[in-house]
C-alpha cells in the first residue's frame, strides 16, 4: 500500500426507523467524516437510508469458515429449542 | 482462512465441496475456499466490469455541459454519477477477493485490464446519449441481470444493486431517441445516425460467437455466466429490434428477417475484425480515453496526499 492509499470502510445502512443497520459493501477514503460522506454518495443515491455507520474493515474480526461445523452445530443438535419440537394436544390453542 | 481449509481436506476434497456447493445454489462468499483460477476469473471480470462503468462515464460526461435543457442535463448527470457508484460497488466487491484496488487501477491504465469495448466509441452528437442509454446499458442489462444470480455473493449482491439503477438508465436513452425521431427531418436523421453508429459495436459487447469463447464453459460450471454470449445476444436483438420500429428507425442490418417458425430475429454477420482491433487498442477513443483516467489520477494525487495529511492532523488533535 502506498502511502496515499486510503484505508478501506466496511458501510452499515439504516434504510427506516426501526430497522437493524445492515452491512451494504465497502469503501475506501482517508478518515470517518469522509467515510461517511463517501457512503451517502455511493450507497443512497435513491433514499435506502436515513443512518450511516462505517468501521474500518481491519478492525472486524471474522469467525473462520473452516470452524463452522463445531461451532455452529450444538445448535442444530438442540431441536428442543424450537417449538415444533413439543406435542401439543388438539383443542389447545392460543399456545 | 483459506489455509485453515487447506490443512483440514485434500485438494480433492475441497474441489468437490466446493463443486457441491456451486450445484446446489449455495452462494460462495469471500472466506471461504475457492479454486484459484476461480478466483482469478472473478478478479478479472469483476475489475473489468468495474473499468467499464468508469470508462462508460467519458462517452457521456462529453455532453453533460451542451445538454439540450435543464431537465436533460439533471438527468444525464444522475446518469454519470450513478455509473461512478457502479464502478465503486464493483470495485469494492473485487477487493473482498483479496485484489488490491490501486494495482487493478494501474492494470487499466498500463493498458494490462481491458474494458468494453463499446466506450471506445465517440459520441458525436445529442443523439448518441439516447443511443447509449438505449443500446448500450440495455445490452449491459442482457448482460447483468443474470450476474444477479451469480455464484459470488458480493458480485450477485453489487449486480442486485446496479440492474435497479440501469433501467431507468435505458429509459431515459429510449426517450432522447424517440424524442429526435418524432422531431423534425434534421432530427430523425440525427437519431438514425446514431443507431446506425451504435447497433454493431452494441451486439460485439456481448462478447466473440460462443465458438471462439473458450472460457465460457467453465464460467457456466462455475455459474459465474449463466447465459453464452450469443444466447444473450439474440435476446438483445429480439427486444429492440421492435423498440427501433415502433419510433420509425431502421436497424442498419440489410439481413435482419424475423424467422416465424424458430420466433426469433436473425441478423447478418458481425465485424469481428473490427471487434479484435478496438479490443486490442486500436479503436477511435482507447488511447484518449486512457490518457483521460490516467491523468485524472495524477491530477488528483495532491487531493488524496492533502485528505491524508488532515486526517492524520486531526487524530493528532483528538489523541491530545
Amino acid at each position: 500500500m502506498s502511502k496515499n492509499d486510503w484505508p478501506l470502510w466496511e458501510v452499515f445502512i439504516r434504510s427506516k426507523q426501526g430497522l437493524n443497520h445492515k452491512h451494504v459493501g465497502s469503501l475506501r477514503a482517508a478518515d470517518a467524516e469522509m467515510a461517511i460522506e463517501n457512503a451517502r454518495d455511493v450507497y443512497t443515491r435513491r433514499s435506502e437510508g436515513i443512518s450511516i455507520w462505517v468501521i474500518e474493515s481491519n478492525n472486524v474480526y471474522a469467525s473462520d469458515p473452516s470452524d463452522m461445523d463445531s461451532l455452529f452445530e450444538p445448535s442444530q443438535t438442540k431441536v428442543y429449542r424450537h417449538p415444533t419440537f413439543y406435542v401439543v394436544p388438539d383443542g389447545i390453542s392460543h399456545m | 482462512m483459506q489455509l485453515a481449509m487447506e490443512q483440514k481436506y485434500s485438494q480433492e476434497e475441497l474441489e468437490k465441496r466446493f463443486q457441491d456447493k456451486i450445484d446446489n445454489d449455495i452462494k460462495i462468499e469471500p472466506n471461504d475456499w475457492m479454486p484459484d483460477a476461480y478466483r482469478k476469473t472473478l478478479v478479472r471480470q469483476i475489475s473489468q466490469h468495474a473499468h467499464s462503468e468508469i470508462v462508460g462515464m467519458l462517452p457521456e460526461g462529453n455532453w453533460i455541459t451542451r445538454a439540450p435543457n435543464l431537465r436533460r442535463k439533471a438527468v444525464l448527470l444522475a446518469k454519470v454519477q450513478d455509473e461512478a457508484g457502479h464502478g465503486l460497488y464493483l470495485y469494492s466487491a473485487v477487493e473482498t477477493l483479496g485484489a488490491d484496488r490501486e494495482e487493478t487501477i494501474d492494470d487499466l491504465h498500463s493498458g494490462k485490464a481491458k474494458y468494453s469495448s463499446i466506450f471506445n466509441y465517440p459520441t458525436l452528437t445529442w443523439a448518441d446519449m439516447g443511443a447509449v442509454g438505449w443500446l448500450v446499458d440495455g445490452a449491459a442489462i442482457m448482460n447483468q441481470v443474470p450476474l444477479c444470480r451469480c455464484s459470488y455473493g458480493p458480485y450477485a449482491r453489487a449486480m442486485v444493486r446496479v440492474c435497479k439503477e440501469e433501467s431507468f438508465h435505458q429509459r431515459q436513452g429510449y426517450e432522447i431517441i424517440a424524442k429526435l425521431a418524432q422531431g423534425t427531418p434534421e432530427q430523425k436523421e440525427m437519431a438514425q445516425d446514431a443507431l446506425n453508429r451504435f447497433w454493431w459495436p452494441s451486439l460485439m459487447m456481448f462478447g466473440p460467437n460462443d465458438d471462439d469463447s473458450p472460457n465460457s464453459a467453465l464460467s457456466i460450471k462455475w455459474k459465474i455466466k449463466r447465459f453464452s454470449n450469443d444466447e444473450l445476444r439474440q435476446q438483445f436483438i429480439d427486444v429492440t429490434v421492435p423498440q427501433a420500429e415502433l419510433i420509425g428507425l431502421t436497424v442498419p442490418d440489410k439481413d435482419l428477417k424475423f424467422n416465424e417458425e424458430t420466433g426469433h430475429y436473425e441478423h447478418g454477420p458481425i465485424n469481428w475484425d473490427e471487434f479484435w482491433e478496438v479490443v486490442k487498442g486500436n479503436g477511435p477513443c482507447n488511447e484518449d480515453r486512457i490518457n483521460t483516467r490516467r491523468s485524472a489520477k495524477e491530477n488528483g494525487e495532491w487531493v488524496r496526499a492533502a485528505a491524508n495529511a488532515f486526517a492524520e492532523k486531526r487524530k493528532m488533535r483528538v489523541a491530545v
